[in-house]
C-alpha cells in the first residue's frame, strides 16, 4: 500500500511537470508580457531593454527552467502582470470560493444521486426508474452554462426566489451548485443504479434478507456498500470535471472563484496567473484521484493497491 | 421502515420478464429513430438554410431590435422567434448556426479519432514501453483541465473556425486512445490475430485489416457521443468569447450575447441554448440506440 502511494505520488509529480510545461510553452507563444506591462507608446528600444531586464529574451527552455526552479523551491509562480501581486496569492484569495462551491456540489449530487439510484434499482422499470432514466438522458445533453442561465431567468428574474449572481450567502450558492451538479448527476445516478443491480440478486443479499434484517439495512449496509466503490472512483475523477465546470459556472454566476480568475487571466494574457491556476488544478485532480483509490480500497477489502 | 413482505415484489422485478426487456429495447430504438430524425433535420437545415431561413441572418434592423417572439405582445411580423440586439432575425441566425456546430462537431471528432485511435492501436498492440509513454500522455491530458487547455490553444492560435476545430481535436482525443488501447489489448490475444501474425502479415496489415474493423462498432458509438460533446464545447468556447467571432451566427456566441439581455429579453439566451440542447440530445439518442443494436453488452445498467 505504501509503495503504491509513493509510486502514485511520483507519477503525480510527473503529470504536474508535463502539465506545467505544456501550459508554459502555450502561454509563451501566446502572450508578450512586454506589451501588457509597458505603456502603448513605448518604443521598440524600450521594449528590448525591458525584455532584457525581465530575462524574456532568453531561450524558452532556460526560461522554463527558471520558472520551475522558482515554483518548486520557493512556491513562486511569478507576479500577476495585471494585479501586480504574486500569482499564488491571487489564487489563495479565490480558492475558498471555489472550494465552497465544490463542497456544495458534492453534497447536492450525493444527496440526490444516491437515493435516486437506489430507488431506480430496487423499483426497476417503475415510473420512478423511467423518470430517472429520462432525467439522466436530458441531463447529458444539457449545456451546463445554458442550464445555469435558464435557472437564473426562471428562479432569479421571474420568480425572484434566489439571487442571480455574486456570492456571500447560502442562497447565492443554490443555483451555481445545482447548475454544476446537474453535470455529474446523470452519470452518478446510473452508476449507483447499475452497482445496486449487480449485487441485489446475489446470495449474500438473500442471506441478509433471510436473517430478517430490515429492507433498509439490507439495501444500505449490504447492497449499497458495493455500489459505493465505483461511485467513489468516479467522484474522484469528477473533481477534475468539477474544476473545469467551475470555470464555466463561475463565469455565468459571477462567482469569485479560481475558474473565473483563469478565464479572466487567459483573456488578458496574464500568463503567470494562468500558469499557477493550471498547475493548482492539475494538483487537485491528481490528489483527488489518489484519495478516491485509497478510499475505495479501504471500503472494499478485495481491492488491493499494488 | 418498510417490512420485507412489501419489498418482496421488488425483488422479483430484478429478473424482468423478456416481454419487458423487449419493450425496453423497442423503446430505446424508437428514441434512436427520433434522434436520427433530429440529426437529419439538422443536416438538412445546415445545407438548405439559405432557402429555409425566413430572412438574412446578417440583416440588421435597429428600429425593430429586441422584438419578442411572435406569440408575445409587442412582436414584429415576420420574426417567429423575435429579433436580437441588432434587430437580426433570431430564427434565421439559429438556422445558420447549425452549419458552424455540425462542421466543428464532425471535424473535431475526426481529428480526435485520428490521433486517439492511432495512439491507442500502437499502445495496445505493442505494449511495453510504448504503452507506458502513451498511457502517461493520456494521464497528463486527463489531469489538464480540458477547458483551460482548449481556451489557451484558441488564445494562441486566434479565434477562428479552423482553430476551434484544431483546439477541440487536439484536446479531446484521450478518450479514443483509452478505448482503442484496451480493446486492441484484448483482440491481440485472439486466435484470428494470432493466425494473422503466424502468417507473417505486416503489422500495418494486422492493425488495419484484423484489429481496426473489430473496433469500428465501438468507435462509431463513441464518436457519435463525442460529436455531441464537441458541439457543446464549441458553443462553450464561443460563449467564453474565445470562439466564432460575431457576426457569424454560432449558437454559443448568440447565447453569450443573449446573456446580456436575460433580465428582459429571455428568448435571446433561451432559443440558441435550446438548439444546442436538442442537437446534443438527438445525437445521444442515436448513439444509445446504436450501442443497443451493435452490442447489447455495452448497455449501461
Amino acid at each position: 500500500m505504501r509503495a503504491y502511494i509513493i509510486r502514485r505520488l511520483v507519477q503525480a509529480i510527473g503529470v504536474c511537470l508535463v502539465v506545467s510545461m505544456i501550459s508554459f510553452f502555450l502561454l509563451f507563444l501566446n502572450t508578450d508580457p512586454a506589451l501588457i506591462l509597458l505603456p502603448p507608446e513605448a518604443e521598440m528600444k524600450d521594449i528590448e531593454t525591458f525584455k532584457k531586464q525581465m530575462g524574456l529574451d532568453r531561450p524558452i527552455l532556460i526560461q522554463y527552467g527558471d520558472f520551475l526552479q522558482k515554483a518548486v523551491f520557493h512556491g513562486d509562480f511569478g507576479q500577476s502582470l495585471v494585479a501586480k501581486v504574486p500569482a499564488l496569492q491571487l489564487i489563495a484569495e479565490r480558492l475558498p470560493a471555489t472550494l465552497q462551491l465544490a463542497v456544495a456540489v458534492m453534497i447536492f449530487v450525493n444527496l440526490v444521486s444516491i437515493p435516486a439510484g437506489i430507488i431506480s434499482a430496487v423499483r426497476r422499470y417503475s415510473l420512478a426508474d423511467n423518470l430517472a432514466t429520462f432525467v439522466a438522458l436530458v441531463g447529458q445533453a444539457m449545456p451546463l452554462y445554458w442550464f445555469g442561465i435558464m435557472l437564473i431567468i426562471i428562479f432569479g428574474v421571474w420568480l425572484h426566489w434566489l439571487p442571480i449572481s455574486g456570492s456571500g450567502s447560502l442562497a447565492h450558492l443554490v443555483l451555481p451548485a445545482i447548475t454544476l451538479g446537474s453535470w455529474m448527476l446523470p452519470i452518478n445516478m446510473r452508476l449507483v443504479r447499475s452497482g445496486m443491480l449487480d449485487v441485489l440478486n446475489q446470495d449474500y443479499i438473500r442471506t441478509a434478507r433471510a436473517k430478517g434484517l430490515t429492507e433498509r439495512k439490507v439495501l444500505i449496509k449490504h447492497a449499497f456498500r458495493n455500489a459505493a466503490v465505483p461511485l467513489i472512483t468516479i467522484l474522484g475523477m469528477q473533481i477534475g470535471l468539477l474544476l473545469g465546470g467551475a470555470v464555466v459556472t463561475e463565469t455565468v454566476f459571477a462567482w469569485p472563484g479560481m475558474g473565473r480568475l483563469a478565464v479572466d487571466s487567459i483573456r488578458v494574457g496574464d500568463y503567470p496567473v494562468v500558469q499557477a491556476v493550471v498547475v493548482v488544478f492539475a494538483f487537485f485532480v491528481i490528489i483527488a484521484n489518489l484519495l478516491a483509490d485509497i478510499l475505495a480500497a479501504l471500503i472494499d477489502p478485495r481491492i488491493r493497491l499494488e | 421502515m418498510r417490512d420485507t413482505s412489501t419489498a418482496a415484489p421488488a425483488f422479483d422485478e430484478l429478473a424482468p420478464s423478456s416481454l419487458t426487456r423487449i419493450f425496453g429495447r423497442m423503446w430505446n430504438l424508437r428514441l434512436g429513430v427520433i434522434g436520427g430524425l433530429i440529426i437529419l433535420g439538422l443536416i438538412l437545415t445546415a445545407i438548405f438554410c439559405p432557402i429555409l431561413a425566413p430572412s438574412n441572418p446578417y440583416q440588421q434592423d435597429l428600429v425593430n431590435r429586441l422584438k419578442p417572439p411572435l406569440w408575445m405582445k409587442g412582436s414584429f411580423e415576420g420574426h417567429l422567434l423575435g429579433t436580437d440586439h441588432l434587430g437580426r432575425d433570431l430564427l434565421s441566425r439559429i438556422m445558420y448556426g447549425t452549419r458552424v456546430s455540425l462542421v466543428v462537431g464532425v471535424c473535431a471528432v475526426l481529428i480526435q479519432v485520428l490521433i486517439g485511435v492511432s495512439l491507442g492501436l500502437v499502445a495496445g498492440y505493442y505494449g511495453g514501453k510504448l504503452d507506458s509513454v502513451v498511457s502517461f500522455l493520456v494521464n497528463c491530458m486527463m489531469g489538464f483541465p480540458f477547458i483551460l487547455l482548449a481556451m489557451s490553444l484558441v488564445a494562441v492560435l486566434g479565434p477562428s473556425l479552423e482553430n476551434i476545430i484544431v483546439a477541440l481535436g487536439f484536446t479531446g482525443w484521450p478518450v479514443f486512445t483509452r478505448v482503442t488501447r484496451i480493446e486492441t489489448f484484448r483482440l491481440r490475444e485472439r486466435e484470428f490475430v494470432l493466425a494473422a501474425t503466424a502468417q507473417a502479415f505486416s503489422t500495418a496489415r494486422i492493425l488495419s485489416r484484423h484489429i481496426l474493423p473489430n473496433l469500428l462498432p465501438t468507435l462509431l458509438v463513441l464518436g457519435t457521443v463525442e460529436v455531441a460533446r464537441a458541439i457543446i464545447q464549441e458553443s462553450l468556447l464561443s460563449f467564453l468569447g474565445l470562439g466564432i467571432k460575431p457576426p457569424t451566427p454560432s449558437w454559443g456566441t448568440m447565447l453569450a450575447e443573449g446573456r446580456n439581455y436575460m433580465l428582459l429579453q429571455w428568448w435571446l439566451a433561451a432559443f440558441p441554448g435550446a438548439a444546442i440542447f436538442f442537437s446534443a440530445l438527438g445525437i445521444n439518442l442515436l448513439g444509445d440506440a446504436l450501442r443497443d443494436l451493435i452490442d447489447p453488452h455495452l448497455r449501461k445498467g
